[in-house]
């Protein structure tokens, strides 16, 4: 089938501006968004700049803007879309080139939560151990890729940029909710910033936008319940 | 504009309409304090914008003043109940469309008795 590709081309070095540009591509109906923009750079011009590494929705390296709504190109079909496909760089991030965009403070972000153990405990002879319910606790945070689609698709995000974001408050929710972990307190001291989880209007863009089906919004809201029960 | 380009879901709907309700009854409440001023500062005044208020027109902007009062208090309690049950987050959707049964349900009766002298009934 022909497809018509829109990519929003932006070269630092040669334009004043992003604009789109539209690509004609012959493809199979179960090719990838990915696919096409393998094809694109392939076969119609190799300036195009994408990230991708794993290609199959596992490393969260090619979240972008597909037809105005955030997903993971190696994850969405050309038939789930349709004979127009346009592709954009997440919203509300600065774009190095193309759809490439800079993601320092994204991971800044999520480095500022503590996304790791914190246990002053010696350490046991063999793991810590944890039963199946206290692991069922934050099963659903743990999938959490990283790809940045929940959190550039916030509204809370686009109009403040220094909001943690959906993200980086589900995976502090990993840590907080683990039985085995004991920096909750200074988790949930860091989210109850006037940037932290108060800034989430419970829109659900990032359960929609999330590659890995979380429900971020229940996550974040029980973060800012438990703050308001530490608090109390 | 990124808020109207980016392809949002109920929640975003929800969320938009919230916003728009809580900025139309902000302006009635100015509105109001106004009038209400009038009372005393200039009743001549006061008694023409009640009569506006009465008026067809005036009618209209109240059936509206009672849907953005109605949605915007069926989503708040929407987005409370979600507040204290995070579970509920997994059928915000199905929340928010039997809030429109809601709306449909008491807002057409309400608006029906506020519009009837408009029409002589």
């Amino acid at each position: 089938m022909n497809v018509d590709l829109r990519i929003l081309r932006y070269d630092p070095e040669r334009d004043q501006a992003p604009h789109w540009e539209n690509y004609q591509l012959t493809v199979d109906p179960m090719d990838r968004v990915l696919d096409l923009l393998i094809k694109v750079k392939a076969e119609q011009d190799g300036s195009l700049s994408f990230r991708r590494s794993c290609g199959h929705g596992i490393c969260g390296s090619d979240a972008m803007l597909i037809n105005n709504r955030n997903r993971l190109a190696c994850r969405i079909r050309v038939d789930q879309l349709g004979r127009k496909i346009s592709v954009a760089p997440l919203p509300g991030l600065p774009v190095v080139k193309d759809v490439v965009v800079e993601m320092s403070g994204f991971f800044g972000k999520y480095r500022s939560v503590k996304p790791y153990l914190i246990n002053e405990q010696p350490e046991p002879e063999r793991e810590r151990r944890q039963s199946p319910e206290d692991r069922a606790r934050f099963d659903d945070t743990t999938k959490c890729i990283l790809c940045a689609a929940c959190t550039t698709s916030c509204p809370s995000f686009w109009a403040r940029p220094e909001y943690v974001g959906p993200a980086a408050i589900v995976q502090a929710h990993r840590f907080i909710f683990d039985s085995r972990d004991e920096g909750a307190a200074e988790r949930l001291e860091i989210l109850s910033d006037e940037d932290g989880v108060w800034r989430c209007r419970t829109i659900f863009n990032c359960v929609e936008a999330c590659p890995r089906g979380i429900n971020i919004t229940r996550a974040i809201l029980e973060v800012s319940s438990a703050i308001v029960g530490r608090r109390g | 504009m990124l808020l109207l380009r980016y392809r949002g879901s109920e929640g975003m709907v929800a969320w938009a309409f919230h916003r728009i309700s809580g900025i139309a009854i902000w302006l009635f409440v100015l509105l109001h304090v106004l009038d209400i001023y009038l009372a005393g500062g200039n009743p001549n005044v006061y008694d023409d914008i009640l009569k506006f208020y009465a008026s067809t027109p005036g009618r209209i902007m109240e059936v509206l003043l009672g849907a953005a009062l109605l949605y915007h208090g069926l989503n708040g309690l929407r987005i409370m109940a979600m507040d204290f049950w995070p579970r509920l987050t997994a059928y915000h959707k199905q929340i928010w469309y039997a809030n429109w049964v809601i709306f449909i349900g008491v807002g057409l009766p309400g608006a029906f008795v506020i519009m009837k002298p408009a029409f002589g009934w």
